[in-house]
């Protein structure tokens, strides 16, 4: 346990060496294939200087290949990238100032953890005391300080990642790039090293972008978050936006957990009052939503309702919601339902205060502020 | 109980027959062969017959100076090929670990030396190398070079590249196999820090390839030291005893000075050598892989 405790980062004591040029990165009409295999449409793309960026969508959406082509560990098949303004398309990995932290670490299996760290110090003949004040320090902070003299392969999986984070940290370069760091990890160190670098955004003054497929890593770390299915952004916010209005069903489908619940239905206007109505249910809309909605009247809509928007039934409410239960899970202090309605499945988050058994039927409800409309054909929002 | 026991012993059962084709096979001659180098052996003699003598024909060998200077000649052959196969080996594997057209044929070719008897080879070579029609001396006097005595004085330097070309196809593709097989993010790392090629080949590939290499480099070695037709075929061990290797003199020992006794010992010493080599190569590597598990359970833990 010693040395988790001394893990603890003390991330303040980087921001002094925050020096370099953070430039602000460009993609322009950016385009990967491999042969005759398009694996990037031409892309667009702006990531502010200083901001924490995290790249997500399910697994083969383009975004590590976008990573990559950043890095310059893949070539671009089409457009450019600026870093203010410059372009960098044709320059190699070392020549961009950027660090990387990749998803095996890809930790050099036969040089010690000082070593590992000062490789690239080494490589640019740097002064050996400040190569040697520069590993120190940074080691000290991710509380690996005790292993500079180990081999990787001495390790254990989660000070392999902290030492693959201090070898980008000790480079000091402008950007940062991560490939999925966190996703060799148990979950409860996951879960730990995941608050570290939610410290370590706030303190360090770099670009850095994250690329992940888990949707709670891309909330907890973005100060923006760019959602990529098949090569194409879906759509780029701050996590509250993407949560609260998502774009289109792969949107709202991939942000938030448990996911959103979908269910198809109609519009109906009912004595001036905006609804939607499937099998089952005849749910009111909120004003807002009820404002967007109304020229879509008997248009075919799919019906977005988080988990979270349902409640035990309570009397004065304006809409409900019957649900069979089919299975309650027992998550702590909140319960996860599934649920049917219909031939639809819905799941639904409740707190365990009041438990609900399995197999019966009961009356649920609804925020109606919270019921989200997308057009079936197209999956766009309306 | 029967049935638990017989689990147990099924294993061996399996094991059983090829436990028995080894003892055949490898553990019979060779304890037949550590017998028969401490006894005064003719070749006409049945073993039993034979006097028992001790250490004395390791004694013999031993204040011999042909069978050391035969050793000589062993150890300077294997250690001279061994070390330029390694390099050109090596060195083609890093040329050759990249994807262009028609690699795959070239590697093809690259590797067939290595599939030639050696008898072949041998002869090949000798054909090559001799002083009037040979390939070499014809090529010399075209462009007005006097011929070069291949087999003749310079014997074992003209062995030594008959034995280049045929292994180095060997280490080649070992090589390129462990290229081929190091982790692609760990060079990837290395880009981004910075790394030219030449520091990549120097910092990452060489070190991580090294585990295969020493491998590599110990099984020429061993097969260097046995090296016995193509030498036979190509200068019989002269001129003198200038490409005698060990094999070779063991070989006539036994059948041109008729001393099988002798043979025996010559060959143990040369098989003491090997297994000096290779057990100091396995303790090695052992020691890594333990210090290395001790310290990651450590670190685990704690």
């Amino acid at each position: 346990m010693v040395c988790a405790d001394r893990a603890t980062f003390g991330l303040k004591d980087l921001v002094k060496c925050s020096g370099g040029n953070v430039p602000e990165i460009v993609f322009d009409k950016v385009e990967k294939s491999y042969g005759s295999v398009r694996v990037l449409p031409p892309l667009d793309l702006t990531l502010n200087d200083g901001e924490f960026t995290v790249l997500v969508g399910p697994s083969g959406c383009g975004k590590s290949t976008t990573l990559r082509i950043l890095a310059g560990l893949e070539t671009l098949s089409g457009g450019e990238i600026y870093f203010d303004g410059k372009p960098i398309g044709a320059l190699e990995p070392k020549e961009r100032d950027i660090a990387m932290v990749f998803q095996d670490y890809a930790l050099y299996p036969h040089m010690n953890i000082a070593r590992n760290m000062s490789f690239a110090l080494r490589l640019a003949k740097a002064p050996k005391a400040e190569i040697d004040e520069k590993v120190r320090n940074v080691a000290d902070i991710l509380g690996i300080g005790h292993l500079l003299e180990r081999k990787p392969a001495e390790l254990s999986g989660g000070q392999r990642q902290r030492v693959a984070m201090g070898r980008a940290l000790v480079r000091d370069a402008g950007t940062f790039l991560f490939d999925e760091p966190l996703s060799n990890l148990d979950a409860k160190l996951r879960g730990k090293m995941r608050t570290e670098l939610a410290e370590m955004r706030d303190r360090i003054d770099k670009n850095m972008v994250y690329v992940t497929h888990d949707q709670v890593e891309a909330m907890t770390l973005g100060d923006r978050i760019i959602v990529m299915s098949e090569g194409v952004v879906q759509q780029q916010g701050t996590p509250e936006e993407l949560f609260k209005s998502p774009v289109n069903l792969f949107v709202a489908g991939f942000i938030g957990s448990p996911p959103m619940n979908f269910v198809e239905g109609q519009i109906v206007e009912d004595g001036g009052m905006t609804g939607v109505k499937g099998a089952g249910f005849h749910l009111p809309l909120g004003a807002e939503t009820a404002a967007r909605v109304k020229d879509a009247t008997a248009r075919d809509v799919t019906i977005g309702l988080r988990p979270s928007a349902f409640a035990t039934h309570t009397p004065e409410a304006e809409a409900t919601m019957d649900l069979h239960i089919v299975v309650s899970e027992y998550l702590g202090a909140q319960s996860v339902l599934s649920t049917r309605c219909g031939s639809a499945e819905l799941l639904v988050e409740i707190p365990s205060i009041a438990p609900l058994p399995a197999g019966q039927t009961h009356t649920f409800a609804v925020n109606t502020d919270e019921i989200m409309v997308f057009d079936r054909a197209s999956g766009l929002r309306l | 109980m029967r049935t638990a026991r017989l689990n147990r012993l099924t294993p061996y059962m399996f094991m059983a027959p090829a436990a028995v084709i080894m003892g055949i096979a490898l553990l019979y001659p060779l304890a037949y062969m550590v017998w028969g180098s401490f006894r005064a052996w003719n070749p006409s003699q049945q073993i039993g017959e034979t006097e028992f003598v001790g250490l004395k024909n390791y004694i013999t060998l031993w204040n011999d100076a042909a069978f050391r200077e035969s050793l000589g000649v062993t150890l300077k052959f294997a250690v001279s090929v061994v070390s330029i196969e390694m390099l050109l080996g090596v060195g083609l594997a890093l040329l050759l670990d990249r994807n262009i057209r028609g690699m795959s044929v070239l590697r093809t070719l690259f590797i067939l030396p290595m599939m030639i008897a050696p008898v072949v080879v041998g002869l090949m070579w000798r054909y090559m190398y001799h002083p009037t029609v040979g390939t070499f001396n014809r090529m010399l006097e075209k462009v007005g070079i006097d011929g070069i005595d291949w087999l003749g004085q310079n014997a074992l330097f003209s062995v030594i590249v008959a034995d280049i070309w045929q292994w180095t196809p060997f280490i080649f593709i070992l090589s390129l196999a462990a290229l081929q097989s190091l982790p692609q993010s760990a060079l990837e790392a290395s880009r981004i820090d910075g790394a030219t090629g030449w520091q990549q080949i120097w910092h990452i590939k060489l070190p991580l390839m090294m585990p295969v290499l020493i491998v590599t480099a110990l099984l020429r070695l061993i097969d260097a030291f046995k090296v016995l037709e193509v030498i036979l075929v190509m200068t019989e061990g002269g001129p003198g005893l200038s490409t005698e290797i060990l094999a070779l003199r063991i070989s006539r020992t036994a059948t041109e000075f008729r001393e099988l006794g002798v043979a025996a010992a010559m060959s143990n010493y040369l098989l003491i050598l090997l297994l000096i080599l290779t057990g100091a190569m396995f303790a090695y590597t052992k020691l890594q892989e333990v210090r290395a598990a001790r310290l990651r359970a450590a670190s685990e833990e704690g």
